[in-house]
């Protein structure tokens, strides 16, 4: 890596919580793929540049291969663990390259597909309602985040994985400190070891009287066809379980004060709900709350945009900073819900984009609709800009949205 | 518009039946399948998006 005199630290902090930070925009201007300094003092390359994020992303040469010495760290973490194949996490389809990671995502693609995910759409309707139906019993003040982010997606992976929901305290508790920047590495290796042996049992438990949900179903074809091996199987659970309601419920917390915060619009989605879907497109494009899973490592030397990226060196592509590419998304920082915000990166980009992404967006509609439908009164009891936000998380989000109507 | 769809490519993230449901399905395995391979004209822009949106690079046209 030539020319390295200046190389901020990454990550970078946020001016405004609903923003990206500052330093993304000046970057890509001056320096779209950019030197810098990671918290454990690696040197890599910050791409904020909408085209070059799609077009690595999309690169055989650029690997998810977390073990891989060069791998970009963003938080404090322990290399060892991380090379460490007897830890589930790192046998998931999140941390392989292809033909591995091929495998184990065609796994479970069809439990993802399109057409799955709308017959699915009734379920998710009456769990959404009865969220709500409990909200309106306990007639607020309340917070958002316990009474409907979390619950939401929580039920409806639980009930998909065949996860008992009754277990959710421990897990989501779990999922909190692997993904908290300020927990300690210990700390973090100790939730997610808490988060594999619950899966390890929990798994053992279905290979051995296999029921009717999506890891009896992986168990049992795998049978047919040994494609996993017990490890794999508890490794794809945990990260199944953690992919599909950490995200989500932060997309909806965020959602909902945006919308709190846009009268117009949010009255506009309400008489034309039919412009929900695309609204949510937008929202997904505008807070990009999974900044950073999208980083590789560089297994080949790479020509892009006047540089060459050399083999072995790390890479950081920053979807935040790539949805808010003003040449692609003009005027960025305005959430538009009539932009055609389709072709965002917010889910990744190439083959490891998002398994679960067409469940959120399903999720999210039924969410926002329902919610502002059932309760039209709805507002925040302080001022947004006051919210806790997620400045010390993985993934972006708010951590408390005390509600009333 | 002729389109060539690579199933080896194919990672099933469902964007091609998002973009242009009349045109592309995913099959048992949740791989791409090509209901027409001539698409009516009126298709061409939504097919052309799928195109753009394909997230593995595994369909591909002959305008």
């Amino acid at each position: 890596m030539t020319d390295v005199a200046t190389a901020p630290s990454f990550p970078m902090p946020r001016e405004c919580p609903m923003h990206p930070p500052a330093e993304y925009a000046s970057l890509r201007a001056d320096r779209p793929i950019a030197p810098v300094t990671m918290a454990d003092g690696q040197r890599a390359w910050l791409v904020t540049k909408h085209e070059y994020a799609r077009t690595l992303l999309a690169d055989p040469r650029v690997s998810s291969n977390r073990s891989h010495p060069a791998f970009p760290i963003v938080v404090d973490s322990d290399r060892e663990a991380l090379a460490d194949p007897d830890r589930p996490f790192n046998r998931t389809m999140l941390t392989q390259d292809p033909p591995t990671h091929t495998a184990r995502r065609r796994a479970v693609i069809t439990e993802f597909s399109v057409r799955r995910v709308q017959e699915m759409r009734p379920r998710i309707q009456q769990i959404v309602d009865e969220c709500v139906d409990a909200m309106l019993a306990d007639g607020g003040p309340l917070d958002l985040v316990q009474a409907l982010s979390l619950p939401v997606p929580s039920l409806v992976i639980c009930e998909l994985l065949g996860v008992p929901y009754a277990d959710r305290g421990s897990f989501q508790k779990d999922t909190k400190m692997v993904l908290n920047r300020n927990s300690t590495v210990e700390e973090r290796f100790a939730a997610s070891d808490r988060l594999n042996q619950y899966m390890d049992e929990l798994v053992t438990a279905k290979e051995a009287a296999p029921g009717d949900d999506l890891l009896s179903r992986l168990i049992i074809k795998n049978r047919q066809a040994v494609t996993l091996d017990h490890l794999d199987l508890v490794g794809m659970a945990s990260l199944l379980l953690l992919a599909g309601h950490e995200t989500t419920a932060n997309m909806i917390s965020l959602g909902v004060v945006a919308l709190l915060e846009r009268p117009d619009e949010l009255a506009e989605l309400r008489t034309s709900p039919g412009l929900l879907p695309q609204a949510i497109e937008e929202m997904l494009r505008y807070f990009s709350i999974v900044d950073t899973a999208t980083s590789r490592v560089a297994l080949a030397d790479i020509e892009i945009g006047g540089i060459t990226i050399r083999e072995g060196e790390a890479l950081v592509i920053a979807v935040n900073a790539a949805n808010w590419d003003d040449e692609v998304f003009a005027e960025p920082q305005r959430l538009d819900i009539h932009r055609s915000a389709r072709h965002h990166v917010a889910f990744g980009f190439g083959v490891h984009q998002c398994l679960g992404q067409n469940l959120a967006r399903l999720e999210l509609e039924i969410v926002f609709e329902t919610l502002f439908r059932r309760i039209p009164g709805l507002r925040l009891t302080v001022p947004a800009a006051d919210l806790p936000y997620k400045d010390d998380a993985a993934i972006y989000g708010i951590h408390e949205v005390p509600v009333t109507w | 518009m002729r389109i060539n769809v690579d199933r080896d490519r194919c990672v099933g993230a469902g964007q091609c039946v998002l973009a242009a449901a009349r045109v592309f399905d995913q099959d048992d395995d949740g791989l791409v399948t090509v209901l027409t391979l001539d698409p009516p004209a009126e298709e061409a822009d939504a097919v052309r998006e799928a195109v753009h949106l394909c997230p593995s690079g595994a369909i591909s046209l002959v305008e």
